[in-house]
Protein backbone atom coordinates (compact mmCIF):
# COMPACT_ATOMS: atom_id res chain seq x y z
CA UNK A 1 0.00 0.00 0.00
CA UNK A 2 0.96 3.42 -1.05
CA UNK A 3 -0.77 6.53 -0.16
CA UNK A 4 -0.21 10.11 -1.38
CA UNK A 5 -2.13 12.83 -0.51
CA UNK A 6 -1.92 16.90 -1.27
CA UNK A 7 -3.32 19.37 1.04
CA UNK A 8 -3.39 22.87 -0.11
CA UNK A 9 -5.03 25.95 0.29
CA UNK A 10 -4.25 29.92 1.58
CA UNK A 11 -1.14 30.43 3.53
CA UNK A 12 -3.10 30.85 6.79
CA UNK A 13 -5.83 27.92 6.35
CA UNK A 14 -3.58 25.56 8.36
CA UNK A 15 -2.61 23.13 5.49
CA UNK A 16 0.54 22.63 6.27
CA UNK A 17 -0.89 21.37 9.53
CA UNK A 18 -3.26 19.39 8.21
CA UNK A 19 -0.52 17.74 6.65
CA UNK A 20 2.14 17.13 9.68
CA UNK A 21 -0.93 16.17 11.53
CA UNK A 22 -1.98 13.06 9.03
CA UNK A 23 1.63 12.43 8.90
CA UNK A 24 2.05 12.31 12.60
CA UNK A 25 -0.95 10.40 13.25
CA UNK A 26 -0.10 7.45 10.39
CA UNK A 27 3.44 7.45 11.93
CA UNK A 28 1.66 6.36 15.27
CA UNK A 29 -0.32 4.05 13.55
CA UNK A 30 2.91 2.52 12.52
CA UNK A 31 3.19 3.15 8.73
CA UNK A 32 5.65 4.66 6.85
CA UNK A 33 5.77 8.00 6.29
CA UNK A 34 7.12 11.53 4.43
CA UNK A 35 6.03 14.91 4.86
CA UNK A 36 7.04 17.05 1.86
CA UNK A 37 5.93 20.98 2.08
CA UNK A 38 6.26 23.45 -0.50
CA UNK A 39 8.88 25.98 -0.27
CA UNK A 40 10.11 28.95 -0.87
CA UNK A 41 9.20 32.79 -1.56
CA UNK A 42 5.98 32.33 -0.63
CA UNK A 43 3.91 35.34 0.50
CA UNK A 44 1.14 35.13 3.29
CA UNK A 45 -2.87 34.63 1.68
CA UNK A 46 -0.62 32.94 -1.26
CA UNK A 47 -0.72 29.69 -1.95
CA UNK A 48 0.57 26.71 0.55
CA UNK A 49 0.71 22.94 0.20
CA UNK A 50 2.12 19.83 1.70
CA UNK A 51 3.05 16.56 0.13
CA UNK A 52 2.38 13.14 2.50
CA UNK A 53 3.18 9.52 1.68
CA UNK A 54 2.21 7.30 3.34
CA UNK A 55 3.14 3.17 2.71
CA UNK A 56 3.68 0.14 4.74
CA UNK A 57 7.10 -0.34 2.85
CA UNK A 58 9.78 1.97 2.30
CA UNK A 59 8.88 5.25 1.06
CA UNK A 60 11.01 6.44 -2.51
CA UNK A 61 10.42 9.52 -3.74
CA UNK A 62 8.17 11.74 -1.22
CA UNK A 63 7.10 13.59 -4.30
CA UNK A 64 3.54 12.60 -5.75
CA UNK A 65 3.03 12.85 -9.17
CA UNK A 66 -0.51 10.99 -9.30
CA UNK A 67 -2.14 11.94 -5.98
CA UNK A 68 -4.25 9.47 -4.67
CA UNK A 69 -6.04 12.37 -2.24
CA UNK A 70 -5.64 16.24 -2.70
CA UNK A 71 -7.68 18.30 0.23
CA UNK A 72 -8.24 20.91 -1.90
CA UNK A 73 -8.94 24.39 0.94
CA UNK A 74 -9.47 27.66 -2.16
CA UNK A 75 -9.91 27.49 -5.83
CA UNK A 76 -6.68 28.23 -7.10
CA UNK A 77 -5.37 24.86 -5.68
CA UNK A 78 -8.32 22.95 -7.52
CA UNK A 79 -7.45 24.36 -10.49
CA UNK A 80 -3.40 23.36 -9.75
CA UNK A 81 -4.09 20.04 -8.40
CA UNK A 82 -7.18 18.77 -10.46
CA UNK A 83 -5.07 17.38 -13.34
CA UNK A 84 -2.40 15.49 -10.95
CA UNK A 85 -5.06 13.40 -9.20
CA UNK A 86 -5.06 9.81 -9.99
CA UNK A 87 -8.35 8.47 -11.92
CA UNK A 88 -10.53 6.84 -9.35
CA UNK A 89 -8.97 9.07 -6.54
CA UNK A 90 -10.80 11.72 -4.38
CA UNK A 91 -10.91 15.22 -3.98
CA UNK A 92 -12.00 16.82 -0.60
CA UNK A 93 -12.98 20.52 -1.33
CA UNK A 94 -13.89 23.21 1.14
CA UNK A 95 -17.36 24.10 -0.84
CA UNK A 96 -17.69 27.46 1.87
CA UNK A 97 -15.59 29.43 -0.88
CA UNK A 98 -14.74 26.63 -3.54
CA UNK A 99 -17.01 27.68 -6.18
CA UNK A 100 -16.07 25.72 -8.77
CA UNK A 101 -15.98 22.05 -9.34
CA UNK A 102 -13.23 19.77 -11.26
CA UNK A 103 -14.53 19.43 -14.85
CA UNK A 104 -12.89 15.55 -14.51
CA UNK A 105 -15.65 12.57 -14.01
CA UNK A 106 -13.08 10.24 -13.20
CA UNK A 107 -12.51 11.40 -9.79
CA UNK A 108 -14.64 11.23 -6.33
CA UNK A 109 -15.48 14.69 -4.54
CA UNK A 110 -16.10 15.22 -1.27
CA UNK A 111 -17.27 18.36 -0.43
CA UNK A 112 -17.33 19.71 2.78
CA UNK A 113 -18.50 23.61 3.72
CA UNK A 114 -15.99 23.62 6.51
CA UNK A 115 -15.66 27.20 6.74
CA UNK A 116 -18.89 27.93 7.25
CA UNK A 117 -19.05 24.64 9.79
CA UNK A 118 -16.15 26.26 11.56
CA UNK A 119 -17.85 29.96 11.95
CA UNK A 120 -20.76 28.40 13.49
CA UNK A 121 -18.81 26.80 16.12
CA UNK A 122 -17.40 30.27 16.25
CA UNK A 123 -14.23 29.97 14.66
CA UNK A 124 -12.95 29.69 11.55
CA UNK A 125 -9.44 28.68 12.41
CA UNK A 126 -10.59 25.14 13.28
CA UNK A 127 -11.92 24.87 9.15
CA UNK A 128 -9.05 22.75 9.04
CA UNK A 129 -9.90 20.28 11.83
CA UNK A 130 -13.47 19.87 10.49
CA UNK A 131 -11.83 19.01 6.75
CA UNK A 132 -9.52 16.75 8.29
CA UNK A 133 -12.92 14.85 10.13
CA UNK A 134 -14.11 13.99 6.96
CA UNK A 135 -10.87 13.50 5.46
CA UNK A 136 -9.95 10.80 8.21
CA UNK A 137 -13.14 9.20 7.74
CA UNK A 138 -13.56 8.64 4.54
CA UNK A 139 -10.07 7.84 3.88
CA UNK A 140 -9.88 5.06 7.05
CA UNK A 141 -5.99 5.43 6.49
CA UNK A 142 -5.81 5.82 10.43
CA UNK A 143 -8.49 5.24 12.72
CA UNK A 144 -9.93 8.83 14.79
CA UNK A 145 -8.18 8.16 18.21
CA UNK A 146 -5.05 7.62 16.51
CA UNK A 147 -6.08 10.96 14.64
CA UNK A 148 -6.99 12.56 17.72
CA UNK A 149 -4.09 11.58 19.84
CA UNK A 150 -1.45 12.90 17.58
CA UNK A 151 -3.46 16.57 17.36
CA UNK A 152 -3.13 16.54 21.25
CA UNK A 153 0.38 15.72 21.09
CA UNK A 154 1.20 18.01 18.78
CA UNK A 155 -1.21 20.91 20.33
CA UNK A 156 0.61 19.92 23.13
CA UNK A 157 0.88 23.25 25.38
CA UNK A 158 -2.22 25.07 24.34
CA UNK A 159 -5.41 25.70 26.49
CA UNK A 160 -7.82 22.76 27.13
CA UNK A 161 -10.54 25.26 25.85
CA UNK A 162 -8.50 24.92 22.15
CA UNK A 163 -8.24 20.85 22.60
CA UNK A 164 -12.00 20.68 22.88
CA UNK A 165 -13.09 22.98 20.46
CA UNK A 166 -10.43 20.98 17.95
CA UNK A 167 -12.26 17.40 19.14
CA UNK A 168 -15.43 19.25 18.42
CA UNK A 169 -14.33 20.31 15.05
CA UNK A 170 -12.58 17.09 13.93
CA UNK A 171 -16.68 15.07 15.17
CA UNK A 172 -18.18 17.23 12.72
CA UNK A 173 -16.22 16.69 10.43
CA UNK A 174 -16.60 13.35 10.88
CA UNK A 175 -20.11 13.14 11.48
CA UNK A 176 -20.29 14.88 7.88
CA UNK A 177 -19.13 12.52 5.43
CA UNK A 178 -20.77 8.98 5.10
CA UNK A 179 -19.03 5.95 5.00
CA UNK B 1 13.74 6.48 22.29
CA UNK B 2 10.33 7.06 20.48
CA UNK B 3 9.90 8.45 16.61
CA UNK B 4 9.58 11.79 16.22
CA UNK B 5 8.88 13.15 12.92
CA UNK B 6 10.66 15.98 12.02
CA UNK B 7 11.95 17.98 9.30
CA UNK B 8 15.83 16.74 7.60
CA UNK B 9 16.81 20.49 8.92
CA UNK B 10 15.82 20.14 12.52
CA UNK B 11 16.76 16.60 12.38
CA UNK B 12 20.49 17.97 11.69
CA UNK B 13 20.28 20.09 14.34
CA UNK B 14 18.66 18.31 17.16
CA UNK B 15 21.43 15.16 16.03
CA UNK B 16 24.53 17.72 16.10
CA UNK B 17 23.38 18.97 19.54
CA UNK B 18 22.87 15.31 21.30
CA UNK B 19 26.27 14.79 19.92
CA UNK B 20 28.19 16.91 21.54
CA UNK B 21 28.09 20.28 19.35
CA UNK B 22 28.11 23.08 21.47
CA UNK B 23 29.29 26.14 18.81
CA UNK B 24 27.21 27.39 15.74
CA UNK B 25 27.60 29.90 13.68
CA UNK B 26 25.29 30.50 10.68
CA UNK B 27 23.98 33.21 8.20
CA UNK B 28 20.45 32.56 6.81
CA UNK B 29 19.62 31.27 3.15
CA UNK B 30 17.01 28.74 1.84
CA UNK B 31 16.60 25.83 1.68
CA UNK B 32 18.72 25.64 4.94
CA UNK B 33 16.99 27.99 6.95
CA UNK B 34 14.93 25.95 9.61
CA UNK B 35 18.32 24.48 10.47
CA UNK B 36 19.73 27.71 11.45
CA UNK B 37 16.50 28.55 13.59
CA UNK B 38 16.44 25.37 15.56
CA UNK B 39 20.26 25.72 16.44
CA UNK B 40 19.06 29.55 17.71
CA UNK B 41 16.43 28.29 19.69
CA UNK B 42 18.16 24.92 20.96
CA UNK B 43 21.80 25.65 21.48
CA UNK B 44 20.87 28.07 24.04
CA UNK B 45 19.10 25.47 26.26
CA UNK B 46 22.07 23.69 26.95
CA UNK B 47 25.15 24.33 29.29
CA UNK B 48 28.14 26.00 26.89
CA UNK B 49 26.01 25.80 24.25
CA UNK B 50 26.57 29.12 21.66
CA UNK B 51 24.64 30.03 18.91
CA UNK B 52 25.74 32.84 16.64
CA UNK B 53 24.18 34.61 13.22
CA UNK B 54 27.11 35.96 11.91
CA UNK B 55 27.24 39.07 9.65
CA UNK B 56 28.58 36.95 6.57
CA UNK B 57 28.89 33.19 5.34
CA UNK B 58 32.72 33.84 5.78
CA UNK B 59 31.96 35.24 9.38
CA UNK B 60 30.54 32.00 10.11
CA UNK B 61 33.13 29.95 9.20
CA UNK B 62 36.09 31.18 10.40
CA UNK B 63 34.11 31.53 13.79
CA UNK B 64 33.52 27.75 13.88
CA UNK B 65 37.55 27.57 13.11
CA UNK B 66 37.92 29.54 15.94
CA UNK B 67 36.09 27.88 18.69
CA UNK B 68 37.31 24.52 16.79
CA UNK B 69 40.70 25.38 17.85
CA UNK B 70 39.94 26.01 21.37
CA UNK B 71 38.28 22.45 21.56
CA UNK B 72 34.69 23.06 21.00
CA UNK B 73 32.26 20.85 18.55
CA UNK B 74 31.45 22.55 15.93
CA UNK B 75 29.57 22.99 12.99
CA UNK B 76 28.07 25.62 10.52
CA UNK B 77 25.43 25.39 7.56
CA UNK B 78 24.51 26.64 4.69
CA UNK B 79 23.35 25.90 1.02
CA UNK B 80 25.24 26.37 -2.00
CA UNK B 81 26.32 30.11 -2.71
CA UNK B 82 27.19 30.31 0.58
CA UNK B 83 29.07 27.36 1.10
CA UNK B 84 30.95 28.66 -2.02
CA UNK B 85 31.68 31.95 0.53
CA UNK B 86 33.22 29.22 2.85
CA UNK B 87 35.13 27.42 1.16
CA UNK B 88 38.48 30.25 2.58
CA UNK B 89 37.78 28.83 5.86
CA UNK B 90 37.05 25.27 5.07
CA UNK B 91 40.82 25.59 3.40
CA UNK B 92 42.07 26.80 6.64
CA UNK B 93 40.38 24.02 8.92
CA UNK B 94 42.22 21.42 6.42
CA UNK B 95 45.46 23.25 6.77
CA UNK B 96 45.35 23.61 10.27
CA UNK B 97 43.41 20.08 11.12
CA UNK B 98 40.71 21.44 12.67
CA UNK B 99 37.59 19.15 13.19
CA UNK B 100 34.57 20.53 12.16
CA UNK B 101 31.22 20.04 10.16
CA UNK B 102 29.83 22.09 7.53
CA UNK B 103 26.39 21.26 6.23
CA UNK B 104 25.27 22.02 2.80
CA UNK B 105 21.55 21.86 1.43
CA UNK B 106 22.47 22.30 -1.75
CA UNK B 107 20.08 24.04 -3.83
CA UNK B 108 19.97 25.04 -8.13
CA UNK B 109 22.81 26.83 -9.26
CA UNK B 110 25.33 27.96 -10.66
CA UNK B 111 25.59 31.14 -9.12
CA UNK B 112 22.50 32.07 -6.77
CA UNK B 113 20.72 30.14 -9.21
CA UNK B 114 17.25 29.27 -7.64
CA UNK B 115 16.05 27.37 -3.85
CA UNK B 116 15.24 23.97 -5.53
CA UNK B 117 16.64 20.90 -4.53
CA UNK B 118 19.63 19.95 -6.95
CA UNK B 119 23.12 18.25 -6.79
CA UNK B 120 25.32 20.45 -8.60
CA UNK B 121 27.92 21.01 -5.56
CA UNK B 122 29.53 17.56 -5.88
CA UNK B 123 32.58 18.53 -7.41
CA UNK B 124 33.10 21.43 -5.07
CA UNK B 125 32.18 19.22 -2.05
CA UNK B 126 34.37 16.36 -3.16
CA UNK B 127 37.04 17.91 -4.82
CA UNK B 128 38.34 19.91 -1.87
CA UNK B 129 36.29 23.01 -2.86
CA UNK B 130 38.69 25.40 -1.72
CA UNK B 131 42.62 25.96 -2.92
CA UNK B 132 45.14 24.01 -2.22
CA UNK B 133 46.06 20.01 -1.79
CA UNK B 134 43.20 18.62 0.53
CA UNK B 135 40.15 16.91 0.76
CA UNK B 136 36.97 16.88 3.55
CA UNK B 137 35.16 13.35 3.81
CA UNK B 138 31.74 13.86 2.25
CA UNK B 139 28.36 12.05 3.62
CA UNK B 140 25.55 12.43 1.10
CA UNK B 141 22.55 10.84 3.37
CA UNK B 142 19.47 9.83 1.48
CA UNK B 143 17.15 9.02 4.29
CA UNK B 144 16.11 11.87 7.33
CA UNK B 145 17.21 8.73 9.89
CA UNK B 146 20.66 9.03 7.56
CA UNK B 147 20.72 12.60 8.43
CA UNK B 148 20.48 12.17 11.90
CA UNK B 149 22.89 8.64 12.23
CA UNK B 150 25.14 10.23 9.88
CA UNK B 151 25.80 13.87 11.61
CA UNK B 152 26.65 12.34 14.44
CA UNK B 153 29.14 10.01 12.78
CA UNK B 154 30.27 13.00 11.03
CA UNK B 155 31.42 14.56 14.20
CA UNK B 156 33.35 11.29 15.70
CA UNK B 157 34.95 10.95 12.27
CA UNK B 158 36.23 14.89 12.06
CA UNK B 159 37.78 14.27 15.63
CA UNK B 160 39.16 10.97 14.74
CA UNK B 161 41.31 12.70 11.57
CA UNK B 162 40.86 16.16 12.97
CA UNK B 163 39.46 17.05 9.43
CA UNK B 164 36.39 19.11 8.15
CA UNK B 165 33.26 16.61 7.71
CA UNK B 166 30.74 17.96 5.27
CA UNK B 167 27.19 16.62 5.14
CA UNK B 168 25.95 17.15 1.51
CA UNK B 169 21.96 17.28 1.10
CA UNK B 170 19.85 18.93 -0.99
CA UNK B 171 16.67 21.15 -0.36
CA UNK B 172 14.80 18.31 -0.54
CA UNK B 173 16.04 16.24 2.37
CA UNK B 174 16.27 19.26 4.27
CA UNK B 175 12.68 20.11 4.07
CA UNK B 176 11.19 16.93 4.20
CA UNK B 177 9.77 15.24 6.95
CA UNK B 178 9.99 11.55 8.19
CA UNK B 179 10.16 9.67 11.28
CA UNK B 180 13.45 9.39 12.92
CA UNK B 181 14.90 7.61 16.05
CA UNK B 182 17.98 9.81 17.86
CA UNK B 183 20.36 7.07 18.52
CA UNK B 184 22.53 7.46 21.93
CA UNK B 185 25.76 9.42 20.66
CA UNK B 186 29.18 8.21 21.42
CA UNK B 187 31.50 9.92 24.19
CA UNK B 188 34.10 12.32 22.67
CA UNK B 189 37.47 11.21 22.25
CA UNK B 190 39.98 14.11 21.30
CA UNK B 191 42.69 14.90 22.85
CA UNK B 192 43.35 18.25 25.13
CA UNK B 193 46.85 18.65 23.38
CA UNK B 194 45.05 19.69 20.06
CA UNK B 195 42.89 22.24 22.41
CA UNK B 196 43.75 26.10 22.83
CA UNK B 197 43.03 26.67 26.56
CA UNK B 198 45.28 29.71 27.26
CA UNK B 199 48.14 30.07 29.02
CA UNK B 200 49.91 27.15 30.71
CA UNK B 201 53.15 25.55 31.89
CA UNK B 202 53.34 23.24 29.47
CA UNK B 203 55.03 23.67 25.35
CA UNK B 204 53.62 26.35 23.49
CA UNK B 205 50.98 25.04 21.61
CA UNK B 206 50.85 26.05 17.52
CA UNK B 207 48.10 25.85 15.05
CA UNK B 208 48.55 27.23 11.75
CA UNK B 209 48.09 27.11 8.06
CA UNK B 210 51.00 29.88 7.09
CA UNK B 211 54.30 27.29 6.57
CA UNK B 212 56.60 29.50 4.93
CA UNK B 213 59.37 27.23 4.42
CA UNK B 214 58.49 25.19 1.02
CA UNK B 215 60.32 21.86 2.15
CA UNK B 216 58.41 22.45 5.63
CA UNK B 217 54.64 22.57 3.41
CA UNK B 218 55.88 19.99 1.16
CA UNK B 219 56.04 17.77 4.32
CA UNK B 220 53.04 19.05 5.97
CA UNK B 221 50.96 18.56 2.40
CA UNK B 222 52.33 14.53 2.45
CA UNK B 223 51.40 14.64 6.04
CA UNK B 224 47.47 15.31 5.15
CA UNK B 225 47.84 13.33 2.25
CA UNK B 226 48.68 10.46 4.36
CA UNK B 227 45.94 11.01 6.66
CA UNK B 228 43.39 10.83 3.40
CA UNK B 229 44.86 7.42 2.01
CA UNK B 230 43.87 5.95 6.00
CA UNK B 231 40.89 7.64 5.15
CA UNK B 232 39.99 6.40 1.89
CA UNK B 233 41.08 3.14 2.93
CA UNK B 234 38.66 2.99 6.15
CA UNK B 235 35.48 5.15 5.82
CA UNK B 236 34.19 4.30 2.99
CA UNK B 237 30.18 3.42 2.74
CA UNK B 238 27.63 2.21 0.34
CA UNK B 239 24.29 0.48 0.10
CA UNK B 240 23.59 -1.89 -2.45
CA UNK B 241 19.81 -2.44 -3.15
CA UNK B 242 18.78 -5.44 -5.35
CA UNK B 243 22.18 -6.18 -6.98
CA UNK B 244 22.21 -9.77 -6.63
CA UNK B 245 20.51 -10.43 -9.95
CA UNK B 246 20.75 -6.84 -11.34
CA UNK B 247 21.54 -6.89 -14.92
CA UNK B 248 21.84 -2.98 -14.98
CA UNK B 249 22.93 -0.76 -11.67
CA UNK B 250 21.75 2.90 -11.29
CA UNK B 251 24.19 4.71 -9.51
CA UNK B 252 22.97 7.50 -7.44
CA UNK B 253 22.86 8.98 -4.06
CA UNK B 254 20.94 11.29 -1.89
CA UNK B 255 17.31 12.44 -3.19
CA UNK B 256 18.68 11.12 -6.80
CA UNK B 257 19.54 7.41 -4.70
CA UNK B 258 15.17 7.59 -3.44
CA UNK B 259 14.26 8.39 -7.12
CA UNK B 260 16.13 5.60 -8.08
CA UNK B 261 14.55 3.14 -6.15
CA UNK B 262 11.50 4.31 -6.98
CA UNK B 263 12.22 3.43 -10.49
CA UNK B 264 13.74 -0.03 -9.71
CA UNK B 265 10.04 -0.80 -7.62
CA UNK B 266 8.24 0.12 -11.19
CA UNK B 267 10.87 -1.63 -13.20
CA UNK B 268 10.87 -4.93 -11.38
CA UNK B 269 7.47 -5.22 -11.43
CA UNK B 270 7.65 -5.22 -15.29
CA UNK B 271 10.42 -7.48 -15.20
CA UNK B 272 13.68 -5.96 -15.33
CA UNK B 273 16.13 -6.92 -13.64
CA UNK B 274 17.28 -3.14 -11.87
CA UNK B 275 19.70 -2.58 -8.45
CA UNK B 276 21.03 0.66 -7.07
CA UNK B 277 24.66 0.98 -5.87
CA UNK B 278 24.54 4.20 -3.42
CA UNK B 279 27.83 5.60 -2.83
CA UNK B 280 26.92 7.44 1.45
CA UNK B 281 30.37 8.47 1.46
CA UNK B 282 30.98 10.61 -1.32
CA UNK B 283 34.95 11.22 -0.80
CA UNK B 284 36.05 9.05 0.08
CA UNK B 285 33.96 7.37 -2.87
CA UNK B 286 33.59 3.76 -2.47
CA UNK B 287 35.88 2.75 -5.89
CA UNK B 288 36.19 -0.55 -4.97
CA UNK B 289 33.11 -1.23 -3.59
CA UNK B 290 31.76 -0.33 -7.38
CA UNK B 291 34.73 -2.48 -9.22
CA UNK B 292 34.16 -5.24 -7.76
CA UNK B 293 30.11 -5.02 -8.73
CA UNK B 294 31.49 -5.17 -12.39
CA UNK B 295 32.69 -8.34 -12.31
CA UNK B 296 29.04 -9.84 -12.47
CA UNK B 297 27.14 -6.75 -13.77
CA UNK B 298 28.21 -4.85 -17.67
CA UNK B 299 25.63 -1.74 -17.47
CA UNK B 300 25.66 0.68 -15.34
CA UNK B 301 23.59 4.10 -15.45
CA UNK B 302 24.87 6.87 -13.55
CA UNK B 303 21.36 9.55 -12.37
CA UNK B 304 22.22 13.09 -10.58
CA UNK B 305 20.22 15.98 -10.61
CA UNK B 306 23.07 17.71 -12.20
CA UNK B 307 25.23 17.51 -15.94
CA UNK B 308 27.01 14.79 -14.45
CA UNK B 309 29.51 15.11 -11.82
CA UNK B 310 29.78 11.93 -9.47
CA UNK B 311 29.48 10.75 -13.24
CA UNK B 312 33.39 11.25 -12.61
CA UNK B 313 33.97 9.14 -10.39
CA UNK B 314 31.77 6.42 -11.28
CA UNK B 315 34.21 6.38 -14.94
CA UNK B 316 37.48 6.33 -12.79
CA UNK B 317 35.92 3.02 -11.29
CA UNK B 318 34.80 1.61 -14.21
CA UNK B 319 35.91 2.79 -17.16
CA UNK B 320 36.90 0.01 -18.73
CA UNK B 321 35.65 -3.04 -16.82
CA UNK B 322 31.91 -2.04 -17.75
CA UNK B 323 29.25 0.28 -20.10
CA UNK B 324 28.51 3.39 -18.20
CA UNK B 325 25.27 5.54 -19.13
CA UNK B 326 24.07 8.86 -17.52
CA UNK B 327 20.59 10.75 -17.09
CA UNK B 328 21.16 14.11 -15.50
CA UNK B 329 18.54 16.52 -14.48
CA UNK B 330 20.44 19.76 -13.03
CA UNK B 331 19.04 23.25 -12.03
CA UNK B 332 16.41 22.59 -9.13
CA UNK B 333 14.02 19.47 -11.08
CA UNK B 334 13.46 16.50 -8.88
CA UNK B 335 12.68 14.14 -11.92
CA UNK B 336 9.80 11.21 -10.89
CA UNK B 337 10.61 7.53 -10.66
CA UNK B 338 8.55 7.27 -13.65
CA UNK B 339 10.49 9.34 -15.84
CA UNK B 340 13.46 7.79 -14.46
CA UNK B 341 11.89 4.29 -14.80
CA UNK B 342 11.84 5.08 -18.54
CA UNK B 343 14.74 6.16 -18.91
CA UNK B 344 16.86 2.89 -17.43
CA UNK B 345 14.07 0.87 -19.71
CA UNK B 346 15.88 2.25 -22.95
CA UNK B 347 19.20 1.66 -21.56
CA UNK B 348 18.48 -1.98 -20.16
CA UNK B 349 17.27 -2.86 -23.71
CA UNK B 350 19.50 -1.51 -25.69
CA UNK B 351 22.31 -4.08 -23.70
CA UNK B 352 19.82 -6.76 -23.08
Amino acid sequence: MMLKTIFSGFGGQGVLMMGYSFAHSAMNKGYHVTYLPSYGAEVRGGTANCTIAVADEEITSPVASEPDYVVVMNSPSLITFQNKITCGGTMFLNSSIVEIRPSRKDIKICAVPCGDMAREMGNIRVANIIMMGAFIKKTGIVPSDVYLKSIGTIMGGKKKSVAELNQKAFTAGYDFVKD
Amino acid sequence: MNKVLMSGNNIIGEAAIRAGCRFYAGYPITPQNELTEYMAEHLRTVEGGVFLQSESEIAAIHMITGASATGARVMTSSSSPGISLKQEGISSMAACELPGIIVNIMRGGPGLGNIRPAQGDYFQATRGGGHGDYRTIVFGPATCQELADLTMDAFDLADKYRTPVMILADGMMGQMMEPVIFKKPKPRQYNEKFMLRGAGHGKSKIIRGLILDPIDMEEHNWKLARKYQVIIDHETLHEEYKTEDAKLVIVAYGTSARIAKGAIKRLRDKGMKVGLFRPITLWPFPELKLRKLAEKINNFLVFEMSTGQMLEDVRLALQGYADIGFHGRPGGVVPTPAELANVVARHYEKKD
